[in-house]
C-alpha cells in the first residue's frame, strides 16, 4: 500500500503551520465541524429535525465515497445504490436471520460490499465514459432485482422488517440524539479519511487519472489498480451508510435501492460540486431536504423535482459550491490549481 | 409446443425492444447522448393512444397523432433542456435526462392519474395456432409495424438528402457544418425521430400490456440494453439486439423462472460490456483501454 507511506509523510509535513498552534493547524476544519455537530446535537431536540439530519449524515457518507470516485478519480458509477443496499441487507440478514450482533453485521456488510466491489470493479473499470456508466447501471439493476426476488432472504418486494437497533454493551442507540451523534461521528471519520487520502500520494495519482489516464500511466501509475481501489473505497463508504440506514429505520425495502437512488447519489455529488468534500456534504443535505420541501406541491412533487434537477444542471453544471469553495480555498492558499480546472474533461 | 410459444412471445417483445433500441441508437449516433427519458416517450405514446382512442378517433389517425405529439415533445425537450447546456459533459446530461424522465412521469401522473389503461388489439382475429403454439394477431401487427418503420428509417437514411445529412452529422458535426449542413437542425430532427420511435413502441405495446404513467422506465432501460447488445449507434445492431433480448428473455422466463425476467437484460448488458463493449455488430469503436 503505497498510500500509507504518503499518508505519514503528509502527516509529518502538516505539523508546520504558521499561526495556529501546530497541533491544531491541519485539524482545525475538523474541530469546527465536530463542534458544529456537537452543537446541533445538543440544541436540536425536535425528533423530526434530528431524523432528517441523520438522513443527511447517511447520505453524506455515500456522497463522500462517490465523490472520491467521481470527483477525484473521474469515474462514473450509476449503480452505487447497490452497495448502499448490500450494506443494509447484509446487516439485516446477519442480525435477523442468523441472530448475530449488529457489529458482526457491520463487519459482514463491509466485507461483502468490498468483495462485490472488487469482483465487479475488476472487469467494469476497464470501461470508460458512458460504457462505464452503463456497466455500473446494469450491476445496480441486477442487485436491485436480487433484493426484490430473493424473497426467502430479503423479504422480497414487501421489504425486510424488524432490524434491531444498534447497541454497545448495555447502551442502545434508541434516542434520536444518540443516533444522530453516531452517524455524524462516522461522517467526521469519513471526512478525515477522504482528506488524508486526497492529500496523499494516492490522491495526487487519482487526480492525474482524472485529468488524463494515459498521462498517468506514462508516469508509472497503475491506473487500473488505483481505480479499483477507489471504487472499493467508495463501495465501503456506501455499505457503512447502508448499515447505519438499516439500523436507523429498522425497515428496508428494495425500492430504496433502485436506479433512481443511484442517480440521486450521483446528483448529490454533482450538485454539491465535484472534487470537494464539503460539496458532497452540501449536495447530500440539499437532496435529502428537497423531497421534504416538495411535499407542499403534493401531486406536482415529481414534476417540480424533475424540473429542479434539469434547471440546476443546465445553469450550474459545475455544482452549487464550486464557486464559493474555489474562493475560500484560494484565500487559504490550498491546492486550487489541481482541482479547479479539471472538471471539464471528466467522463469523456 | 412450449418452445415455439416462448419464441413467439420473445419475438413480440423483441420487436418492441428493437424499436426502442433504434430510437436510443439513432439519438446516440447523432448527438453522443444517452437519453434516459426515452422510456418516458414510450409511455407517452401509449397513453396518448389511450386518450385518442377514448375521444373516438379511428386507430390509424390515433396512431399518427400519438406519434406526432410525442415527436413534438421530443423536439421541445431538445430545445429547452439539451441545447442550453453549454458544456455537455456526459454526467450532466445523464442527470438532465433523468430529471426529464422524472418530469415526464410526474406530468403523466397528473394528466392520466395513477390508473392503468388498456387498449383493444388492432384487429380482433382469433389467434393463429401453429403446431400447438398460439400466435396473437397483435404480435403480427407489432412485427409488421416494427419492420415497416425500420425499413422506412433505413430508406430515409440511405436515399434522402436529409437522411444523408443526418448521417454526416453523426460522423462529424463540424465537418458536416462546414459542408453547409445545418447541424443544429439535424440534432433537433434526430430528437424528433427518436421520440417518435419511442411513441411507436408505446402505441404498439399498448394493446398487450397495462398502460400507466410508470410503464416507461423499465422499457427504456431494456431498450437501452438491447441497443448496447447489438452495438450502440448501429441501426441493424439495435434491431438484432432487440430481438435477441426479447427471445432470450422469453426463454429465460419459460424455462427457468419469471423472477429473473428483468435481470436477463442487465446480465446480457454486463456480459456484452465485458466481452465485446462495441456490441455484436460493433459500429462504434469500443471505448476500452
Amino acid at each position: 500500500m503505497s498510500g500509507l507511506g504518503g499518508l505519514s509523510v503528509r502527516f509529518r509535513q502538516s505539523g508546520f503551520s504558521v499561526k495556529i498552534p501546530s497541533f491544531l493547524g491541519p485539524s482545525l476544519p475538523y474541530l469546527l465541524f465536530a463542534g458544529a455537530i456537537a452543537l446541533v446535537g445538543l440544541w436540536v431536540e425536535n425528533f423530526y429535525y434530528l431524523q432528517v439530519l441523520t438522513f443527511i449524515g447517511i447520505n453524506t457518507l455515500v456522497a463522500l465515497g462517490l465523490n472520491m470516485l467521481m470527483g477525484y478519480a473521474g469515474q462514473i458509477s450509476l449503480g452505487h445504490a447497490a452497495f448502499f443496499g448490500i450494506g443494509a441487507y447484509s446487516t439485516a440478514i446477519l442480525t435477523v436471520h442468523y441472530g448475530f450482533s449488529p457489529w458482526i453485521g457491520l463487519a459482514g456488510a463491509i466485507s461483502i460490499a468490498g468483495l462485490v466491489a472488487l469482483v465487479v470493479g475488476l472487469p467494469t473499470l476497464k470501461l470508460s465514459g458512458y460504457y462505464l456508466g452503463m456497466g455500473t447501471l446494469g450491476f445496480g439493476m441486477i442487485v436491485h432485482i436480487l433484493f426484490r426476488e430473493w424473497t426467502s432472504m430479503t423479504g422480497g418486494a414487501s421489504g425486510f422488517v424488524g432490524i434491531p437497533p444498534l447497541s454497545v454493551g448495555n447502551y442502545t442507540f434508541y434516542s434520536p440524539t444518540a443516533y444522530f451523534s453516531l452517524v455524524w461521528g462516522t461522517v467526521l471519520i469519513g471526512v478525515i479519511i477522504c482528506r488524508r487520502i486526497i492529500d496523499s500520494r494516492i490522491g495526487r495519482a487519482l487526480r492525474s487519472v482524472h485529468d488524463s489516464e494515459a498521462a498517468a500511466r506514462a508516469m508509472g501509475i497503475d491506473t487500473h489498480m488505483l481505480k479499483l481501489q477507489v471504487f472499493v473505497l467508495s463501495a465501503l463508504f456506501a455499505s457503512v451508510a447502508g448499515f447505519l440506514y438499516a439500523h436507523f429505520v429498522t425497515f428496508i425495502s428494495p425500492g430504496t435501492f433502485d436506479f433512481l437512488t443511484s442517480v440521486r447519489m450521483v446528483t448529490m455529488v454533482v450538485i454539491g460540486g465535484m472534487a470537494s468534500i464539503w460539496g458532497a456534504l452540501l449536495g447530500a443535505a440539499l437532496l435529502t431536504l428537497l423531497p421534504d420541501w416538495l411535499h407542499t406541491f403534493s401531486e406536482f412533487e415529481m414534476v417540480v423535482y424533475g424540473l429542479i434537477l434539469m434547471v440546476v444542471m443546465i445553469l450550474l453544471p459545475q455544482g452549487l459550491t464550486r464557486g464559493i469553495l474555489d474562493l475560500w480555498e484560494k484565500s487559504k492558499g490550498e491546492d486550487i490549481d489541481i482541482k479547479g480546472e479539471s472538471d471539464g474533461d471528466s467522463f469523456r | 409446443m412450449e418452445f415455439l410459444q416462448y419464441l413467439f412471445s420473445g419475438i413480440t417483445s423483441g420487436a418492441i425492444y428493437a424499436v426502442i433500441a433504434v430510437g436510443f441508437s439513432m439519438l446516440y449516433s447523432a448527438t453522443d447522448l444517452i437519453n434516459f427519458a426515452h422510456g418516458e416517450f414510450v409511455m407517452l405514446g401509449a397513453l396518448c393512444l389511450v386518450t385518442m382512442k377514448a375521444i373516438g378517433m379511428p386507430l390509424p389517425i390515433a396512431f399518427l397523432n400519438a406519434v406526432l405529439i410525442v415527436g413534438l415533445i421530443g423536439l421541445i425537450f431538445e430545445r429547452l433542456a439539451i441545447r442550453p447546456v453549454k458544456r455537455p459533459q456526459p454526467i450532466v446530461l445523464v442527470i438532465i435526462t433523468v430529471g426529464a424522465s422524472i418530469f415526464f412521469r410526474g406530468m403523466a401522473m397528473i394528466l392520466w392519474g395513477k390508473d392503468t389503461y388498456s387498449v383493444p388489439p388492432f384487429s380482433d382475429h382469433p389467434p393463429i395456432i401453429i403446431s400447438g403454439a398460439a400466435l396473437l394477431p397483435q404480435s403480427l401487427w407489432i412485427l409488421f409495424i416494427v419492420l415497416a418503420v425500420v425499413a422506412c428509417l433505413y430508406l430515409f437514411y440511405q436515399k434522402t438528402l436529409t437522411g444523408k445529412a443526418m448521417q454526416a452529422c453523426a460522423i462529424s458535426k463540424k465537418a458536416a457544418w462546414l459542408m453547409g449542413i445545418p447541424a443544429k437542425w439535424m440534432v433537433s430532427l434526430s430528437f424528433l425521430l427518436s421520440a417518435a420511435m419511442g411513441a411507436v413502441a408505446g402505441v404498439i405495446i399498448a394493446p398487450i400490456t397495462m398502460c400507466s404513467y410508470d410503464m416507461g422506465t423499465m422499457l427504456g432501460l431494456k431498450g437501452f440494453c438491447a441497443a448496447m447488445l447489438g452495438g450502440l449507434g448501429s441501426l441493424w445492431g439495435a434491431l438484432l439486439g432487440g430481438f435477441l433480448l426479447g427471445i432470450l428473455e422469453a426463454m429465460g422466463v419459460g424455462f427457468f423462472s419469471s423472477s429473473i425476467k428483468d435481470a436477463i437484460a442487465f446480465l446480457l448488458l454486463l456480459f456484452i460490456l465485458y466481452v465485446r463493449p462495441g456490441g455484436i455488430i460493433g459500429a462504434v469503436q469500443a471505448k476500452r483501454f
